[in-house]
């Protein structure tokens, strides 16, 4: 059994403009020790999506209105709150996209990191600061008993977000969530924290959840994504599969506009054309069609259904046959 | 943070200069003097000779700039003079009332808290609910009821509910007695207009306490909280409420200041006897004297209650260092 099974998924937030269907009925799995990214671009419902699984969405406006999540033999979305509550940071940790303003600026480092175990585990005081100082040496924090004592705005962007990953794996959660975890960091920065998330997350057995806008982060750091587009999954595989042999136009379009060291300077970026469409007013049709070139007359009709297009590999695409076969005929 | 303290309590010798060359010229704009009022108050024929010895006697003939002069040098050496109306020292006057006028200040201040805190904090969790809705009446009542009206109230309700619990009817005592001399008597006097006045200043902090707390918990570092499996009780105590003091302190801040000087109406409606009488009377006096020492008085109040607040600051946020 997969460790985290999410099934028709769907979020909504009723606001004075319209309900928007933020997260419209996605399913996907997670198995013991696998890293799972979920991709889309700003506004596609895969942060809402994170919320969702620990029940985070503000409600009001929020509110998940239908689908299971089980995890550990428990449907998530039908715990009570105090049940909920020991799973939140005991179970499943959290990494959020901005370190400036995540962290508590009136709370000392110490402080924030021991709350967890102490809340969870019900450490004493001495012990879970003997915790935290472990916890960061793990995540590379110099001089732990130091900083220990410091506040958040003494750390900087790269510091900040070492603290939440540590906070994160402080009760050794089975599942870590990170919502854009580097969107908000330098470059460097972005590819040291990436790569001791990966080790850690190896090192400790600890499934993880990486939702990201960045192709480059799916690729190195994923055994397997999640494309996201409107609220629904478009496409799903392996990271190898979505990366090499994409199968829906989206992901085509959108590994299309990333600049590739392997092609020419000269190469012209290809954006993804059009804006992405108001989760408001939703027909029945494929969200993509108004940005797709390979638009028909059957994608306005109904909204294609995740299909296999390979071993573990499926995408929602009328026409991804001939997208494969066109990808090959170039290659 | 000595050093910065320091520095603060030398800015007060300008600012206190600055509100007494204020002062001073603002209540000699005012036509008519204490001579003119002691001996014609009453629309009587004033006799222009005694009116010369008197204003003579007072020095209300000499040059403004000398009489500015004066001032300044007798207030910086500490020496307040007399009382233009009474005769009396005017530091024996204010600290005859000055006590009763803290004291009430503090109590009143203390009530407002208590009051704004917990309501303020109930409101903003409870959003929306008829809970909230009851709340933000209370504390919208706070600041329409006028206090006076709300004092009469009190003293009635008291003499009432006496009269049918007790038999007898009681009525707070109108006679001041220090805490430390007999605190049941003192607090049975104060404690009334310390509610009124703290029940009406607390509608502000209530309402600030509130919309802060409000946008606190839509910050981030709540949301991590929340992620954290954190009682909400845990993050609404540690982890918001702090962060949304820093507003409220100041509003309590600048009300405790006020109180100190402030009160004519609750110190009528309770007989007591303030320095807000003190300042009303001294005005309509044109007690030049009273009147200024007592502006000095509370400009001190207000800088050093600024600082306290400034203080305040520090110890609830870690960013904000003084040097």
């Amino acid at each position: 059994m997969a460790l985290l099974e999410i099934d028709e998924l769907k979020t909504q937030f009723f606001t004075s403009a319209g309900t928007v269907l933020a997260v419209d009925g996605i399913s996907y799995t997670v198995e013991e020790g696998e890293t799972v990214a979920v991709v889309g671009e700003s506004g596609c419902g895969k942060s809402v999506s994170a919320l969702s699984i620990l029940r985070l969405v503000a409600d009001p406006p929020g509110k998940i209105v239908g689908g299971r999540i089980g995890f550990m033999g428990r449907n998530l979305l039908e715990l009570s709150d105090s049940e909920i509550r020991d799973v939140r940071g005991r179970h499943i940790g959290m990494i959020f996209q901005e370190p400036m303003t995540s962290l508590n600026p009136v709370l000392s480092i110490g402080t924030q990191l021991t709350e967890t175990v102490i809340h969870h585990l019900g450490y004493s005081e001495e012990r879970a600061a003997s915790r935290s100082l472990e916890l960061m040496e793990m995540v590379g924090i110099s001089d732990p008993p130091r900083r220990l004592n410091q506040y958040p705005h003494h750390l900087s962007g790269g510091m900040r977000q070492r603290v939440m990953i540590a906070m994160a794996l402080a009760c050794e959660p089975k599942l870590i969530i990170a919502d854009e975890p580097t969107t908000a960091l330098d470059v460097t920065i972005q590819a040291q924290i990436l790569e001791l998330m990966k080790n850690l997350t190896r090192e400790l057995g600890v499934a993880m959840i990486i939702i990201t806008h960045n192709l480059g982060v799916v690729a190195r750091y994923a055994d397997r994504v999640n494309v996201m587009y409107a609220g629904k999954i478009i496409e799903e595989g392996s990271a190898e599969d979505v990366y090499h042999r994409p199968r829906h136009p989206y992901t085509l379009a959108l590994l299309n506009s990333v600049p590739r060291v392997d092609q020419q300077r000269s190469a012209k970026l290809d954006p993804v054309e059009g804006q992405p469409p108001d989760l408001t007013r939703l027909d029945g049709s494929c969200s993509f069609r108004p940005r797709c070139r390979y638009a028909q007359e059957q994608c306005a009709q109904s909204f294609p259904e995740l299909e296999s297009v390979g071993e573990g590999h499926r995408a929602a695409c009328f026409r991804s046959q001939e997208i494969a076969a066109g990808l090959e005929q170039v290659a | 943070m000595y050093k910065y303290v320091v520095k603060r309590l030398l800015l007060l010798i300008p600012t206190l200069f600055g509100a007494a060359v204020l002062v001073f010229l603002l209540l000699r704009a005012v036509p008519g003097d204490v001579c003119q009022l002691r001996l014609g108050g009453g629309g009587e024929f004033i006799d222009p000779r005694a009116l010369a010895t008197c204003q003579e006697e007072l020095g209300l003939n000499d040059p403004l700039s000398i009489q500015l002069v004066d001032f300044l040098v007798n207030f910086f050496t500490f020496n307040f003079g007399e009382s233009m109306w009474t005769g009396r020292p005017v530091a024996y006057e204010i600290g005859l009332r000055f006590e009763l006028s803290l004291q009430i200040a503090i109590m009143a201040t203390f009530a407002s808290i208590v009051i704004a805190l917990p309501l303020g904090t109930i409101s903003a969790i409870k959003q929306n609910t008829w809970i909230d809705y009851l709340v933000r009446t209370i504390s919208i009542a706070g600041l329409a009821i006028p206090s006076f009206w709300l004092g009469i109230i009190i003293i009635l309700g008291l003499l009432i509910s006496t009269q049918h619990y007790l038999g007898t009817p009681w009525m707070p005592p109108i006679d001041y007695r220090p805490l430390w001399e007999d605190p049941g008597y003192n607090l049975s006097m104060l404690i009334w207009p310390a509610l009124a006045t703290g029940y009406r200043y607390s509608a502000v902090a209530t309402r600030m306490t509130r919309s802060t707390l409000l946008e606190v918990l839509r910050e981030d570092y709540v949301r991590t909280a929340r992620a954290k499996g954190l009682l909400e009780k845990m993050i609404i105590n540690r982890h918001a409420l702090r962060n949304a003091m820093l507003p409220v302190v100041t509003i309590i801040g600048i009300e405790f200041a006020f109180l100190m000087g402030g009160l004519v109406v609750t110190e009528q409606v309770f007989n007591l006897n303030g320095i807000g009488k003190l300042f009303v009377e001294s005005v309509g006096n044109q007690d030049y004297v009273m009147t200024q020492s007592l502006v000095m008085l509370v400009v001190t109040i207000f800088v050093l209650v600024n600082l306290v607040v400034d203080i305040l600051y520090a110890v609830l946020d870690p960013r904000i260092r003084y040097s």
